[in-house]
């Protein structure tokens, strides 16, 4: 691993992401476009991460690898202590391994517009099969404990653009799952609501010990990680954050 | 489970209906001209039905009387009724055109018949059958004749005395029954100057204005303006007798043309009616198309403006059959809410056509099964796009 700066929060736990040389070759031939060469990376529970670099430079891919949603060329992908990806995926159901044990925070809200805003959260507990009852109490306790839940029965073309995005948030914990991946979640927030969102991200990752990766460009809250990965040319570089507070 | 469909489906009620409800004009459509071909079979049998005639008698080497003109002597039924089998006969006259009624040209068949022999009205809904030997008239209702109407028949105005249902032609004509010796007279009456012309000429003529033979030539005279002719002879059989045995006895004995009424139904509905039926069938079948193109597109346009909800879903989790599933049902609902909006509409406006536009129960069912069936087949092509979705889709912006 590249590693140019030690983690600012020392970790016990087995690491909730461990990527190690991962890379994914695009096209074959003398077209091909190696998006990621020998990415490394190393998430611990309860921690968020800033996975930050400039347009093309693989972030994006390797949100996509780690969320399952393409296939690296090569190397390992390493999900709480279990080996998902080692040349083959491990997993023979990856859309479970989506469901069940990734969240996915969105650069827009991307929520369901025919559900309402319970529903959004509750639809992911239906699918891993909880009772209708029991997948809205969960989704009621979640957008309780992001200040939404009395918003719970709005249809979402009356949320506000920050109540969509607690909600799209909520959504991603719904299955309590050990890591969530959030893809510039803070784009089109105005710098308030930014930070915000980035306090939620940073309290729910204490709270459920959820192991969080922001992908992000976002100039204002990039100083609030303790960790950030820069990725440059498909290659990953670690370094300390500011780790500044957020007011 | 949510039922995506259902919530999909009332996040855009309006719109969702409002679709159906333009699919459900083009199925009102479709049943129309099923209707349309139903009623075009129906008015065919429905003369047939109605005279209660077992074997139609026409004139020899013919298909007549409404396939082909049938022209037989009027006392031919006389030999025909002491064939074994034959227990009625009755000669019947028709003839399609115009009668004057308030001033107004009104399509009818005029049918000539005997009261109380085969060919008559099947039955009344008004009035009275017709007890005068002359100038009296029963009308179908098509004609909107009311009784007590008077109605000109070339030279003669006729009463209407009885009202009758459902009696039309293949033509989807109007019928008009008199008597049938007025009939015979309006078939073939000819103008005064022409019969003033064929007196003069026959009085020309010595060898039949004959000064010795006193009464000849007012004898030929009489002749050439009267008309001993019928269209066909109507025969009703005796229970137990097969009408094709009536019918080959009458071919092979009297030297006539004669059809049951099977074989009537037959050449009425397999060659008179054909090319109309076909040619509804062929339009049927391009509805059914375009309708199921419509489904298809709407569907598809559905799908695609649910492109990115469908990446979300499938990355959260969301198998794929769930949402070929909540595609289809969405096609089944727009095939169901079409279906009943294209019923009621079909049956409001089918008694406005001018033609009879008969709805039969199965038809309808037959329509169902086919609208589900198209709207499962038009869903494919939403499901496939849905299927090929990325789910990485989501991610990225």
């Amino acid at each position: 691993m590249a590693s140019t700066a030690l983690a600012a929060v020392p970790q016990t736990d087995a690491p909730a992401i461990q990527v190690e040389d991962l890379s994914k070759r695009f096209g074959s031939g003398p077209t091909a476009v190696d998006a990621l060469r020998a990415a490394n990376m190393t998430v611990y529970p309860g921690e968020v991460v800033g996975l930050i670099g400039p347009s093309g430079s693989g972030k994006t891919t390797l949100l996509k690898c780690l969320g399952a949603v393409i296939e690296p060329t090569a190397g390992r992908i390493t999900l709480g202590g279990e080996l998902v990806y080692d040349g083959a995926w491990r997993m023979r159901d990856l859309r479970e391994l989506r469901r069940d044990r990734i969240g996915f925070i969105f650069q827009a809200p991307y929520l369901i517009p025919f559900l309402d805003a319970t529903d959004n959260v509750a639809l992911l507990p239906m699918l891993a099969g909880q009772p209708n009852p029991a997948a809205r109490a969960r989704a009621g306790e979640i957008l309780e404990a992001l200040d939404v839940a009395h918003r719970g029965h709005a249809r979402v073309s009356e949320l506000s653009g920050g109540e969509q995005q607690r909600v799209s948030i909520a959504r991603a914990l719904a299955n309590k799952p050990p890591i969530i991946l959030a893809d510039e979640p803070t784009a089109p927030l105005d710098s308030v609501r930014a930070l915000t969102v980035v306090r939620i991200l940073n309290r729910l990752a204490r709270e459920y010990r959820t192991a969080i990766i922001v992908v992000t460009h976002d100039e204002k809250i990039i100083p609030t990680f303790r960790r950030i990965y820069h990725i440059r040319d498909g290659r990953t570089v670690e370094e300390a954050g500011e780790g500044r507070p957020i007011e | 489970m949510i039922n995506l469909a259902a919530r999909d489906i009332a996040h855009g009620v309006g719109r969702y209906v409002a679709t159906g409800f333009g699919l459900g004009l083009l199925i009102g459509v479709t049943l129309t001209m099923t209707g349309v071909y139903r009623g075009m079979v129906d008015d065919a049998q429905v003369l047939l039905r109605a005279t209660g005639a077992d074997v139609w008698v026409v004139q020899q080497h013919t298909l007549g009387p409404f396939a082909e003109p049938s022209s037989l002597h009027d006392d031919a039924y006389r030999s025909i009724r002491g064939l074994p089998g034959v227990v009625d006969t009755g000669n019947v006259a028709y003839l399609t055109m115009q009668v004057s009624h308030g001033g107004r040209p009104v399509r009818v068949m005029i049918a000539g018949y005997e009261p109380g022999r085969p060919g008559e009205p099947g039955y009344l809904t008004a009035g009275r059958p017709i007890t005068r030997s002359h100038y009296e008239a029963i009308a179908d209702e098509q004609t909107e004749f009311a009784i007590g109407d008077r109605v000109r028949i070339r030279r003669n105005d006729y009463t209407v005395v009885g009202l009758t249902r459902r009696m039309v032609t293949f033509g989807g004509d109007p019928m008009l029954f008199i008597p049938l010796k007025d009939a015979q007279e309006v078939q073939f009456l000819k103008d005064n100057d022409a019969i003033r012309n064929e007196r003069d000429r026959l009085a020309a003529n010595p060898s039949v204005n004959r000064p010795g033979v006193p009464g000849l030539l007012e004898t030929v005279q009489d002749l050439q303006t009267s008309n001993r002719s019928v269209n066909a002879v109507l025969v009703r059989v005796a229970p137990g007798w097969d009408p094709q045995v009536v019918a080959e006895n009458v071919k092979r004995w009297k030297h006539l043309q004669a059809f049951s009424a099977a074989d009537m139904q037959e050449l009425l509905v397999g060659t008179v009616i054909s090319r109309a039926a076909k040619q509804i069938g062929l339009f049927l079948l391009i509805l059914a198309f375009v309708s199921g193109a419509i489904v298809a597109f709407i569907v598809y346009t559905m799908t695609m403006a649910k492109l990115k909800e469908i990446a979300v879903l499938k990355l959260i989790g969301t198998r794929n059959r769930t949402i070929a599933g909540m595609i289809l049902q969405e096609a089944l609902g727009l095939g169901v809410i079409g279906f009943v909006v294209g019923k009621i509409a079909a049956t409001l406006w089918g008694p406005v056509f001018p033609r009879y536009v008969l709805l039969l129960n199965e038809d309808t069912a037959r329509a169902f099964v086919i609208t589900l069936v198209v709207c499962v087949v038009a869903s494919v092509i939403g499901i496939r796009a849905a299927l090929r979705v990325d789910p990485g889709e989501a991610i990225g912006g």
